[in-house]
């Protein structure tokens, strides 16, 4: 081994501090609102929190769990999320599986087609009229239906369908008899585990943090889910009130829900903050599969 | 139809044999097949059949007559797209976000996989990774309210820092000079970490007997990274740069409409936007799409385009 030169040394710690900068913008937002949403709201809005919580309530997690709409908008994510990855999941399986086996005549056709259709689609109004003549605004399906399958997911699955399970096991199995259905469901989908859990968490996380869609086709209120509510309360009432001028009764309703809006950003994102370090890893591997094709 | 012309009795026979061959293989696994088709359909639905729908910019869209029995009107509702006042505000607008994006949050991840693969100590490699992957997963609509949150005039900690250091505070978020750079630096904030992953992968990929030589041949630490580590994801570099570009003027809707108010509407009214206001909110579905089909005709035309060139230049192409 070499001796580190002095540059060497030099061009190490400049990495060294450049990346740590890196890390505390990243996190310090983060933890602010973490800090923040257990603060006394009253110490929040005089600028009294800097990085430490200052008091310490949890007022705004209770206003949360007793608040009627985002109560309901979690329920409907996660219907959401639970039916519309089930979906997702099984549809992009049923077109990669024959899109892997290279005795499937016709699979460049149909792989330019699909792959077509991520660089060139017909657009946010023919997309819309579509869903109202087939009568879906309005209704779960509306949540489920646009978009229910990734081509870019449907290349990675497709891509690990063809590299990381053998040739030979699929063809013994068709020798023993096994129809191309049995094999995928016997043989190539438990050998496929990782994979398909990747497809769930990026189809899941999808789900969950979605809005563009309710946006379009949903107006009634009971339907929506949290991404909407969440707008009502983070977004479109801090807009009013900057846009309009300020009342004493509209300081009183913040200094209300100055904490609870904290609070909502923390609960909103807890399912996905609480697994991601977990499933790290998987989530990693489903980019490295992806840049393998790309 | 040109073999039509050729004389029949050496072709046909051939013919009807690739013909009972393809026949053969589709029969064989006919499965495989029955399981693709229920894809194909809902293919053809919603992603076909709306391309097909997209006729409407050319027509006067009459929900009583549907989209195939609306008359024709040509190019009218593109002509009032590109004599309309918004014209220019918008391609100004997209391109300029668009521009920015390119410029800001395209390099930052190369240089943070550059910089983390640098990084000896294992534990602090493995904790800037998790970190900075981490805010991709917060949703479009927490990521703006945070804005609203901290930007917030009075109550935001980003203006109570401002009045701390003894200036007046900023209404960063309706002004229409702030717009893009909030959108733009917001955005690599959220997504610099995810985005390297990419070429951390390639730099994974990089033979350690190339650094082994250089360092024997004197190399310094900086000259390895230049010559060695640089080049290896230059190939990743460039189609990403294709896809980047391809996209310059399609800027997400969902972020542009989260943080668009009133007051910066001048900075912040994008193609995107301008669709849905006119089409979904005024319902003038003919108008709107035609600006959405003007959007996606040069989007694509712009892909097409810069991987034609990057295949001449670079001998690396998306397709």
């Amino acid at each position: 081994m070499i001796k580190q030169s002095t540059g060497d040394r030099f061009l190490q710690a400049v990495i060294y501090v450049l990346l740590s900068l890196i890390l505390i913008i990243v996190l310090y937002p983060l933890l602010f609102v973490l800090s923040a949403s257990v603060s006394n709201p009253e110490a929040l809005l005089r600028g009294e929190v800097w990085l430490l919580p200052n008091g310490f309530t949890l007022d705004g997690y209770v206003k949360v769990f007793q608040d009627k709409s985002i109560l309901n908008g979690f329920k409907n994510t996660i219907l959401y999320t639970v039916v519309g990855t089930a979906v997702n999941l099984v549809l992009s399986i049923m077109i990669a599986y024959p899109l892997s086996r290279r005795d499937f005549y016709g699979r460049n056709v149909i792989s330019a087609l699909l792959v077509f259709t991520m660089f060139f689609s017909g657009g946010m109004i023919p997309m819309y009229l579509l869903m109202k003549d087939l009568h879906l605004l309005n209704s779960m399906w509306a949540m489920i239906l646009p978009g229910a399958v990734s081509v870019w997911n449907v290349v990675i699955i497709r891509t690990f369908f063809q590299t990381s399970i053998p040739n030979e096991i699929q063809e013994a199995a068709s020798i023993d008899g096994c129809s191309n259905l049995q094999t995928l469901v016997r043989i190539v989908l438990p050998l496929s585990a990782p994979i398909i859990a990747v497809m769930v968490l990026f189809y899941a996380v999808s789900h969950w943090n979605a809005f563009f869609n309710a946006l379009i086709y949903l107006t009634d209120s009971s339907k929506y889910p949290l991404q909407i509510v969440l707008r009502k309360l983070l977004i479109q009432e801090n807009m009013d009130e900057l846009v309009s001028s300020i009342d004493e009764d509209k300081i009183k309703r913040m200094m209300q829900v100055e904490g609870l809006k904290y609070a909502v950003v923390v609960v909103a994102n807890l399912p996905v903050l609480i697994l991601y370090p977990m499933l790290q890893k998987y989530f990693v591997k489903g980019v490295m599969v992806g840049a393998l094709k790309g | 139809m040109r073999e039509a012309a050729v004389p029949v009795n050496s072709q046909t026979p051939l013919r009807k044999k690739a013909a009972g061959l393809i026949y053969k293989r589709i029969r064989k696994n006919w499965d495989l097949y029955l399981l693709a088709l229920p894809v194909l359909v809902y293919f053809a639905i919603f992603e076909f059949y709306p391309m097909y729908g997209v006729q409407i910019a050319f027509k006067d869209f009459l929900a009583t007559k549907g989209i195939t029995g609306s008359p024709w009107v040509g190019l009218k509702h593109f002509e009032r797209f590109f004599d309309s006042y918004y014209f220019w505000r918008l391609i100004r607008n997209t391109l300029g976000i668009g521009l920015y994006e390119l410029l800001v949050s395209f390099p930052v991840p190369i240089f943070l996989a550059l910089m983390i693969n640098e990084v000896r100590n294992g534990f602090f490699k493995r904790f800037a990774q998790t970190v900075t992957y981490a805010p991709h997963f917060l949703s479009t609509v927490v990521l703006v309210g945070m804005l609203f949150l901290f930007l917030h005039p009075q109550n935001g900690v980003v203006n109570h820092m401002i009045e701390a250091l003894g200036f007046q505070p900023i209404s960063f978020m309706t002004e229409p000079g702030w717009f893009k750079t909030l959108f733009v630096l917001s955005g690599t904030w959220q997504h610099m970490g995810w985005s390297s992953i990419i070429y951390l992968a390639a730099l994974a990929g990089v033979d350690p007997s190339l650094h082994e030589a250089a360092r024997i041949d004197g190399a310094s630490q900086l000259q390895r990274i230049r010559h060695i580590n640089l080049p290896s994801i230059a190939p990743t570099i460039v189609i990403l740069l294709i896809l980047n570009v391809g996209r310059i003027l399609s800027v997400g809707f969902e972020k542009v409409f989260l943080m668009q108010n009133p007051l910066n509407m001048s900075a912040s009214d994008v193609i995107a936007t301008h669709v849905y206001r006119t089409g979904i909110t005024g319902a003038e579905y003919s108008y709107s799409a035609s600006v959405g089909l003007f959007n996606s005709v040069i989007t694509f035309v712009l892909l097409v385009v810069v991987n034609y060139i990057a295949r001449k230049v670079n001998e690396t192409s998306l397709w």
